[in-house]
């Protein structure tokens, strides 16, 4: 135990003395957080709308009452050719067209479904996806209110509304920055225990520094354990530190308990800091480890569902994703800040990431001793 | 006399290279046996069994009377090891560095001061400088004074004077010598010849194998043939013209001469002919006496 403690000692001495890793420990949580987090997010307002109403009734006038009033939208043009708005979709002077076809009030007074026509410039699928989505929270509280005027009119929706998504409910004003930062921090914990460590470790075989080690009566455990330890609890500092940022500077609401969140991202960091083990006794040189390593981190992050729900992602890649355990972060992280959830709600993404931890850690440990 | 390290037969394979075949040896107490060989030789393969780093494929080694294989942690904690690449944190000051090793090994800088005061000594002044801002001569002695801050039986140096300036390589040698009286056995490798001389024992090693092991002095009388030195303005002109001569038997470039020797293993005067044939002015032989490495030379002649 002394051992370790001195080792560990060490590591800090080593790690703080590094002009540029003892500065980027602390400097990398503040610019994820005050440029990442508002770079990321895809809020869109200002959609321009270009209204092409054939219908001309009051029906239609409410219904583009409601989307002029929503922040997202702003009416630019009027017209009633479809090429023209064609025209001015292709020419990128508007973003969505908007058709409402005459007889769009007859069929609502007929408690027939009204149908409207929405072209969508998808040159940019996710800012088209999400003008899509307010599209449709416009349009789901325009049926809301016809519903209650008119009580008994309508068994079914006129407009599909399963579109619209389930974050929002939770994020009301549709604040992206709340969806984004939970998920930024997610990144941060990986990026430190993941890359730091394991290039941490890969630098002792480089500089040769391991030769003289593995002559001394240090054991394995306690030379990786006094590797991981430092990392792992700069994992947890840039973490505070990256929360109370989105406290101060985004106003990020905090709903759950932060106990919960520190120990989810202390088991998230066991597995990353094995598997970053495991890539380590590949590689010779940190060059070797970092490109490795880079891969595994795109894949992890792109597939996390930080942009993407998980949800709507191909069969394979769910599957992928049970093993993925910066999904089960990222989920963790989004309930326990936006929603409260407690322990109870979130004990099986727990459970895997335990799981996980402890299978990466294994596989590791048994590749580390059989090649050092 | 006690065997620090007795191996027998020792093996080892990289993929179809095989880096040692066959290699035995003995070496005693307080010992400094040394290992020369070029680059490849299988120096560095062996000193990595020797510190348990790395296991024979076949043979056996026992060392301080544990066995290779199975007494690696016990002998851990008994050798001194300085790879052949400076190998302690460059950001990491001389004292930390020294430190460092002392507390891992379970004991303190001041516990075995007296056996490393002599090394360490010229680089205390400079022991706030960090590891890897030091010159090589000084690296060195760090290096030496970690690998012996514990005080180990068995002290394995591989190339410890590769790339160190020729100053701070006799006064190096100078150190191993005065280790002797603390009873360490020293284990050194070099592909300096002249180093060799300053061995107890050495063993000439050339690709993988052993050609002999013996004292210094013994392997140069091992030629036991006449050695001429031929010297003369133009030395590449000069090796072309004594090959092509038919009484000779070996030429080899030595320095600033060649050395020869004939077939007769006499000195053949029609050579001074046949160098003027040749266009060589100016050629001068006389007889010298082998080193180590016209030994070697004449061994690997011999493979
Ligand atoms: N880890 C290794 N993998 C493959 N080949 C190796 C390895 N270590 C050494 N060799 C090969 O074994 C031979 C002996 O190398 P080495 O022991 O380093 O020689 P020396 O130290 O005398 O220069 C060389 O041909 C070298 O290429
Ligand atoms: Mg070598």
């Amino acid at each position: 135990m002394r051992t370790i403690l001195y080792l560990i000692r060490k590591e800090f001495l080593q790690i703080f003395r590094d002009k540029f890793i003892g500065k980027a420990i602390f400097g990398v949580p503040i610019v994820q957080m005050l440029i990442l987090v508002p770079a990321v997010t895809f809020e869109i307002r200002n959609v321009n709308l270009c209204v092409i109403d054939m219908d001309m009734s009051a029906e239609s006038a409410k219904l583009i009452n409601r989307l002029e009033g929503s922040t997202f939208f702003r009416i630019k043009f009027t017209t009633f050719s479809e090429n023209e708005a064609n025209q001015l979709l292709h020419r990128n002077k508007c973003d969505m067209v908007l058709q409402i076809p005459l007889g769009f009030a007859k069929n609502l007074g007929a408690g027939k479904p009204g149908r409207i026509m929405a072209s969508v410039n998808a040159i940019n699928a996710v800012s088209a996806q999400l003008s899509w989505a307010y599209l449709n929270g416009v349009i789901r509280d325009h049926n809301m209110n016809i519903a209650a005027e008119n009580p008994g009119l309508f068994s079914g929706s006129a407009f599909s509304q399963t579109d619209v998504s389930n974050r929002y409910w939770y994020n009301e004003k549709l604040n992206y920055k709340y969806f984004m930062l939970p998920g930024i921090l997610g990144i941060l914990v990986t990026a430190i225990a993941f890359l730091l460590a394991g290039l941490n470790l890969v630098r002792e075989k480089e500089i040769g520094t391991i030769e003289q080690i593995n002559v001394t009566p240090i054991k394995k455990y306690q030379f990786i354990t006094a590797k991981m330890v430092p990392f792992f609890l700069i994992g947890l500092v840039d973490l505070a530190l990256g929360l109370l940022l989105g406290k101060l500077f985004f106003r990020i609401p905090f709903e759950g308990s932060i106990a919960l969140l520190f120990m989810c991202s202390a088991i998230f960091m066991i597995s990353v800091l094995g598997l970053a083990l495991f890539i380590s006794t590949f590689s010779s040189t940190q060059q070797q480890f970092m490109f490795v390593a880079f891969f595994f981190m795109i894949v992890f992050i792109l597939m996390s569902g930080i942009f993407t729900p998980v949800e709507s992602m191909p069969g394979w890649a769910q599957k992928f994703n049970l093993i993925n355990p910066l999904t089960y972060l990222m989920r963790i992280n989004r309930m326990v800040m936006l929603k409260g959830s407690a322990f109870g709600d979130i004990s099986r993404e727990i459970c895997s990431m335990i799981v996980i931890a402890i299978a990466f850690t294994f596989i590791a440990v048994r590749r580390y001793r059989k090649t050092a | 006399m006690n065997k620090v390290i007795a191996a027998s037969a020792i093996g080892r394979k990289f993929g179809n290279t095989r880096a040692l075949e066959n290699v035995s040896f003995d070496i005693s107490e307080s010992e400094i046996f040394g290992f020369i060989g070029p680059d490849g030789a299988g120096k560095t393969t062996l000193f990595r069994i020797i510190t348990t780093l790395l296991l024979p494929d076949e043979g056996k080694m026992t060392i301080m009377g544990l066995d290779c294989r199975t007494g690696y942690r016990q002998l851990r904690k008994n050798i001194g090891y300085m790879p052949g690449r400076f190998s302690l944190y460059p950001d990491l000051s001389v004292e930390e560095n020294l430190n460092f090793y002392a507390t891992v090994f379970g004991t303190t800088v001041k516990e075995n001061y007296d056996l490393i005061y002599d090394i360490y000594s010229h680089i205390e002044p400079f022991k706030k400088r960090l590891a890897g801002k030091l010159s090589g001569g000084m690296k060195q002695k760090l290096a030496l004074s970690c690998a012996l801050i514990h005080k180990p039986g068995l002290l394995v140096l591989d190339e410890p004077t590769t790339g160190v300036d020729a100053v701070s390589r006799s006064e190096f040698w100078v150190m191993l010598k005065k280790l002797r009286q603390h009873n360490i056995t020293i284990v050194v490798s070099t592909p300096y010849m002249d180093e060799a001389m300053k061995c107890d024992r050495v063993a000439l090693i050339q690709r993988g194998r052993l050609l002999s092991i013996n004292q210094p002095e013994k392997i140069r009388e091992e030629f036991g043939r006449k050695l001429f030195s031929v010297t003369a303005p133009e030395k590449f002109k000069l090796i072309n013209a004594l090959r092509s001569f038919p009484g000779i038997r070996t030429a080899y470039p030595f320095g600033d001469s060649v050395h020869v020797t004939f077939k007769e293993d006499e000195f053949d005067d029609s050579i001074y002919k046949h160098l003027d044939r040749m266009g060589v002015i100016n050629a001068r032989i006389t007889e010298t006496k082998a080193g180590i490495e016209d030994s070697f030379l004449e061994l690997m002649q011999k493979e």
